[in-house]
């Protein structure tokens, strides 16, 4: 048992470094606001923790860029997501800069000239990454026109006519018989 | 059976597949380059917890060291924590290449990643001392500054302060030692020792420049 | 012994599946029977072969038999018989092994069920079969040999992943992924087959392998679900789809067999579309092996991607060697897929099924593109780039709107197509429907385009399917004066296809919408807390912090919180996140903790803690409409169970008797009952696999409500 205290001793003790970067995100004027509307609400044996502002425009912005970045501890997991300590550290230092007046690309080219291009989970719309975001529009595009000229192809001005009689007089859609029909290329 | 038809296909569209997921097994996904070496340091002022054993590199604790005062000397910066079970591998080596790089003018610095310096003074002393003094890192700083993934990582800094090397994982001393030689022979007039008492903070002007 | 045992079956299974793929072969070009006969059975013993190995397996996973490779890796006395039982799929060997059991199991089960069907179809088909059995095999005798001996045998074992022994789904969610992941091997068999014996004009092939597809798509979306749910209730960021190569690897063959269960109805009634819907066929099979190598082989980082040894250059020449065996059997027979019918209409459900492929297969595109783009940019550049959530989100989104568009779109347009009267009458309501979703959005203060769309598709869409069953039911009512229950269970007795199908549908937009709402309005909040302290929430809803617990367990210690939520002052449940430490994990596990309502959740994890259980770090999640993801899963599952569920045998006589349209386009009329789909008799000649345009009469009605 004290054995294995001691193991988790030291991630208890990583944990509360989180703990103290949490804190250190709270701002000023965010916990006033919250501390005066809980005040109002709450009874007086309950002690309230201070929160971190959530729903500032800097909250939304920083959330905004750490969802983009990519934890380097992790697999495929954004910092925002991430419940690793460095994601959590990152994520400060992000809010941070923010509130100091960068903007998100200069937030971005910091993490990229540290990390590389690898750090962002979306690559840069440039050079040969161009590639994976506008082939797929190409596909669609390409696709739509070939649909496009396929059915007309495929479709016979006045199908009624063309249907053995009894077949016609039923009114339910009915499969393809004729021997005559177009023969296109299959899709 | 059209076999023109079915050799094309094979060639235009299943070769670069093939070819794609072949050059892919070459590769490691794991291994990132890091953009840093080539590039100027990323430049930190951080506390000593640990002194370091006697000799030249120890510093008393509570000092601040400034990488930028250490402009002229080759550095190595080493990123590690009580908790990674591969620090313990290359802390032997690592001290051993301090000592001996150390007298001539190549500085050591551990930084503490993600832990507490309670658990590192303690890890040092079951490790039987560290060479070189030991810095905090509060919040991660330094360590996202020079785009760390993980523990133990280590930065070798030329004199001119720019990144020569990153390595990943346990140092291999001898791949370390040829770094310190070429970069030491490369600019010998930065790398005069200096007395063996003296502390290395303040015996550097700050900014001092080569 | 067991170990014996074991590698024994495998060897034996490996040998008799050579021996079939020859004898098979031999019988069939040289025209003898009874070598046909003799190598076709090889599949039946295989199976037992093959569910010897497994049993050996989990036998030796309990006896805690340390001697053998794979138990000792995922094994250890101190795991749960339970988890012990399921970590037969929790690494590669034991995957690998599971893998082809299930393709025994397959195997044996395509040849029994068709043993009377004439012609090479299905001799073709099992040596299809039996060749990717013969790579698994492979795999278990090489690199993936769970069987290999540890000298000295250890006292113990790690036991499994963590993360694997963490959540009962971790028993659901593999078995039923494989359960279907595999099970796309079959209808690409029968194409081989079809190909390969002449058959591929018949009508039988293709409803063969549509039936085949439909069980196992079935199966595959409820694992797919299943993934999602673990992931939520598992991993402890609060998400369910990450958009990470393994989830990628089960999602691309889902998409191009979604595509395929739809173009099929186009082959069938119209004679078209064949070599496309083959491509499609054979494009799944071989996603679903590209997929596995992408996580098996370590080329790309992947969360689940297990440890690899040489596994991923076997998985290379597999591919290798499907891909151009498929491009030559197809590319090379591309002359016997041509078209033999036509449309009657562009706007017509034709059209939207092509329309629907576009998409399905641009999504899957868009995957596959985004899931090798690493692979490119570093070939061709040498930059390690990342293709991301954000990458995928933004590509594919718009599909998705797109997709649930046409959901609505296809089910209301008539196979002959539809006038403008028509059109105007047919989507007036659904329109109505949608742009008062768009209204209420905006009141609501939603802004983001897409959500919005997605919403007012999804409204637009569920309207429409649900008018096929309201419309089908009333006009029996109408009809026969049944009673409205009992009319609409006979309306889908009497086509099962027909409305499994848009039941499948409507789980899918719930799904969709479920996950559009719960993107647009999750909201979280994290905070330290001192015991007793309260964290205000949203609106009314907070949660207190009352204190930590320790649990020692033989495996692990949890650490965990127990937290009150509270309406106001009332407090209306207590939630215990925890915080998993294994003895053989430097990294805790954590377990959320979530409390479910229709609404949506409230999703907590312990984040961190101090060690004197003086504060614990909390974040919370709310989650809205979570919940129905699940539930649009089962419906999905329920819809496509509904559609491939066998016929019973007195209807399948009525069927078979009725069949005057064969598959193909080639018969002359259509079933009589098609035209009055409000006809009497719950199970006549209507039965599922008649056409599924029965009713569709019923939407252009004069009396439809608008």
């Amino acid at each position: 048992m004290m054995h294995r205290m001691r193991e988790f001793r030291a991630t208890a003790t990583r944990m509360t470094v989180i703990v103290a970067s949490v804190l250190t995100m709270c701002t000023a004027e965010s916990v006033t606001a919250f501390v005066s509307k809980l005040e109002a609400q709450s009874t007086p044996a309950v002690s309230v923790a201070p929160l971190p502002g959530v729903d500032t425009i800097l909250d939304a912005r920083a959330k905004a860029v750490a969802s983009r970045l990519r934890c380097p501890v992790c697999q495929g997991e954004s910092i925002q997501d991430s419940p690793a300590e460095l994601a959590a550290q990152m994520k400060s230092l992000v809010r941070e800069q923010i509130a100091s007046g960068r903007s998100e690309a200069q937030v971005f080219d910091y993490f990229t000239a540290k990390y590389g291009q690898w750090i962002l989970l979306e690559p840069k719309p440039e050079g040969i990454n161009l590639l994976v975001y506008w082939l797929p529009v190409v596909f669609l595009v390409v696709g739509g026109g070939g649909i496009a000229i396929a059915v007309k192809r495929w479709t016979r001005p006045k199908p009624l006519d063309t249907l053995p009689t009894g077949v016609a007089a039923n009114a339910v859609a009915t499969p393809s018989v004729s021997a005559n029909a177009v023969s296109p290329p299959s899709l | 059976m059209n076999w023109k038809r079915a050799g094309l296909l094979t060639l235009f569209v299943g070769g670069p597949l093939i070819a794609l997921l072949s050059y892919g097994m070459t590769r490691d996904p794991r291994s990132i380059p890091s953009p840093l070496p080539g590039r100027d340091a990323p430049v930190f002022s951080r506390v000593v917890f640990a002194p370091g054993n006697d000799g030249v590199l120890r510093l008393p604790v509570g000092d601040t060291v400034r990488l930028a005062a250490h402009r002229g000397h080759v550095v190595v910066v080493n990123f590690w924590a009580s908790w990674c079970l591969a620090c313990r591998d290359e802390h032997q080596d690592l001290s051993a290449v301090a000592r001996q790089y150390g007298p001539r003018g190549v500085r050591f610095f551990g930084l503490l990643y993600n832990d507490q310096p309670d658990n590192g003074i303690q890890w040092i002393a079951q490790m039987g001392g560290q060479a070189y003094p030991a810095l905090e890192d509060p919040g991660a700083r330094a360590a996202i500054d020079y785009g760390l993934y993980g523990v133990p990582e280590t930065f070798v800094v030329d004199q001119r302060g720019s990144v020569a090397h990153k390595f990943v994982g346990p140092v291999r001393p001898g791949e370390l030692g040829a770094l310190l030689d070429s970069l030491l022979k490369a600019n010998p007039a930065a790398s005069n020792p200096l007395p063996s008492d003296a502390p290395l903070v303040r015996t550097l002007p700050s900014g001092s420049k080569p | 012994m067991t170990r014996i045992l074991g590698m024994a079956s495998v060897w034996i299974a490996l040998i008799l599946a050579v021996y079939g793929i020859a004898m098979t072969t031999i019988g069939l070009t040289r025209k003898r029977g009874e070598l046909l006969v003799s190598g076709m059975q090889t599949v039946y013993v295989n199976f037992v072969l093959m569910t010897l190995a497994t049993g050996a397996m989990i036998y030796a996973l309990v006896t805690h038999d340390f001697s053998i490779g794979y138990v000792a890796q995922v094994g250890s006395r101190t795991t749960p018989l339970f988890y012990t039982v399921i970590s037969l799929w929790g690494a590669l060997e034991g995957s690998i092994l599971f893998w082809g059991w299930v393709l025994a199991m397959y195997s044996a089960v395509v040849v029994f069920t068709n043993r009377k069907r004439e012609g090479g179809l299905v001799p073709w088909s099992s040596v299809a079969l039996q060749t990717i059995c013969l790579f698994f095999f492979i795999l278990l005798v090489g690199p993936a040999n769970p069987w290999h001996l540890v000298t000295p045998t250890p006292l113990d074992g790690p036991g499994p992943n963590p993360l694997l022994q963490n959540h009962i789904l971790m028993a659901v969610h593999p078995p039923l992924l494989y359960l279907g992941y595999v099970g796309m091997s079959v209808p690409f068999a029968f194409a081989v087959g079809a190909l390969l014996s002449g058959e591929i004009d018949s009508a039988d092939w293709i409803k063969l392998t549509r039936r085949w597809t439909l069980s196992a798509w079935a199966l595959l979306s409820m694992a797919i679900i299943a993934g999602m749910w673990w992931s939520y209730e598992v991993l402890g960021w609060g998400g369910f789809w990450a958009w990470d190569p393994v989830e990628n690897a089960s999602f691309m063959p889902w998409l191009t067999a979604t595509a395929f269960l739809h173009s099929v109805m186009v082959q069938e009634r119209r004679g078209m579309l064949k070599l496309w819907n083959v491509n499609l066929i054979v494009s799944t099979f071989l996603l679903t092996i590209l997929g596995t190598f992408l996580t098996r082989s370590g080329i790309i980082s992947s969360v689940h991607a297990f440890t690899t040894g040489t596994i991923g250059y076997y998985f290379l020449g597999f591919i290798a060697f499907c891909l151009v065996a498929s491009l030559v059997l197809v590319g090379g027979n591309s002359e016997k897929l041509r078209s033999t019918g036509h449309f009657e209409s562009a706007a017509s459900r034709d059209t939207v099924f092509l329309f629907n492929n576009l998409f399905l297969t641009g999504f899957t595109f868009v995957v596959v593109l985004g899931t090798l783009f690493p692979l490119v940019a570093e070939a061709f550049k040498g930059v390690k780039v990342t293709v991301g959530a954000p990458f995928f989100n933004k590509m594919t989104i718009p599909i998705c709107v797109g997709l649930l568009f046409l959901m609505g779109v296809g089910p209301s347009l008539p196979w002959k197509g539809a006038t403008k009267e028509q059109l105007k009458q047919l989507f007036i309501a659904p329109g109505v429907v949608a742009l008062l979703i768009v209204v209420a959005s905006l009141a609501l203060g939603m802004r983001d385009p897409y959500a919005i769309a997605a919403f007012a598709f999804a409204g637009f869409a569920l309207t429409c399917n649900l008018r096929e069953y309201w419309v089908g039911a009333m006009a029996r009512v109408r009809a026969h004066g049944e009673n409205f229950p009992v009319a609409l269970v006979r309306l889908v007795g009497g086509n099962r296809r027909r409305y499994g199908g848009f039941l499948a549908h409507m789980g899918i937009i719930t799904v969709a919408a479920a996950i559009t709402a719960s993107s647009s309005f999750r909201f979280e909040r994290e905070a330290t807390l001192k015991p007793g302290q309260l964290m205000p929430i949203k609106g009314d809803l907070s949660v207190r912090f009352k204190e930590l617990w320790q649990k020692d367990e033989p495996q692990r210690q949890v650490i965990g919180a127990d937290v009150e939520i509270l309406h106001g002052t009332t407090v209306v449940g207590t939630l215990d996140p925890r915080m998993n430490f294994y003895r053989t994990q430097e990294q805790p596990v954590p377990t959320p903790s979530v409390r479910s309502r229709p609404s949506g959740d409230v999703y907590l994890n312990l984040m961190a803690f101090t060690q004197d259980g003086k504060s614990a770090t909390l974040r919370v999640i709310i989650e809205p409409f979570v919940p129905w993801i699940w539930f649009g899963g089962l419906i999905v599952a329920l819809g496509a169970v509904l559609s491939a569920w066998p016929v019973s045998r007195r209807s399948a006589r009525t069927v078979t008797e009725s069949r005057s349209a064969p598959y193909g386009g080639r018969g002359p009329s259509y079933t009589p009952g098609g035209a009055v789909p409000a006809t009497g008799m719950a199970n006549t000649g209507m039965s599922n696999t008649a056409m599924p345009n029965t009713g569709m009469t019923m939407s252009q009605s004069p009396t439809l409500p608008s």
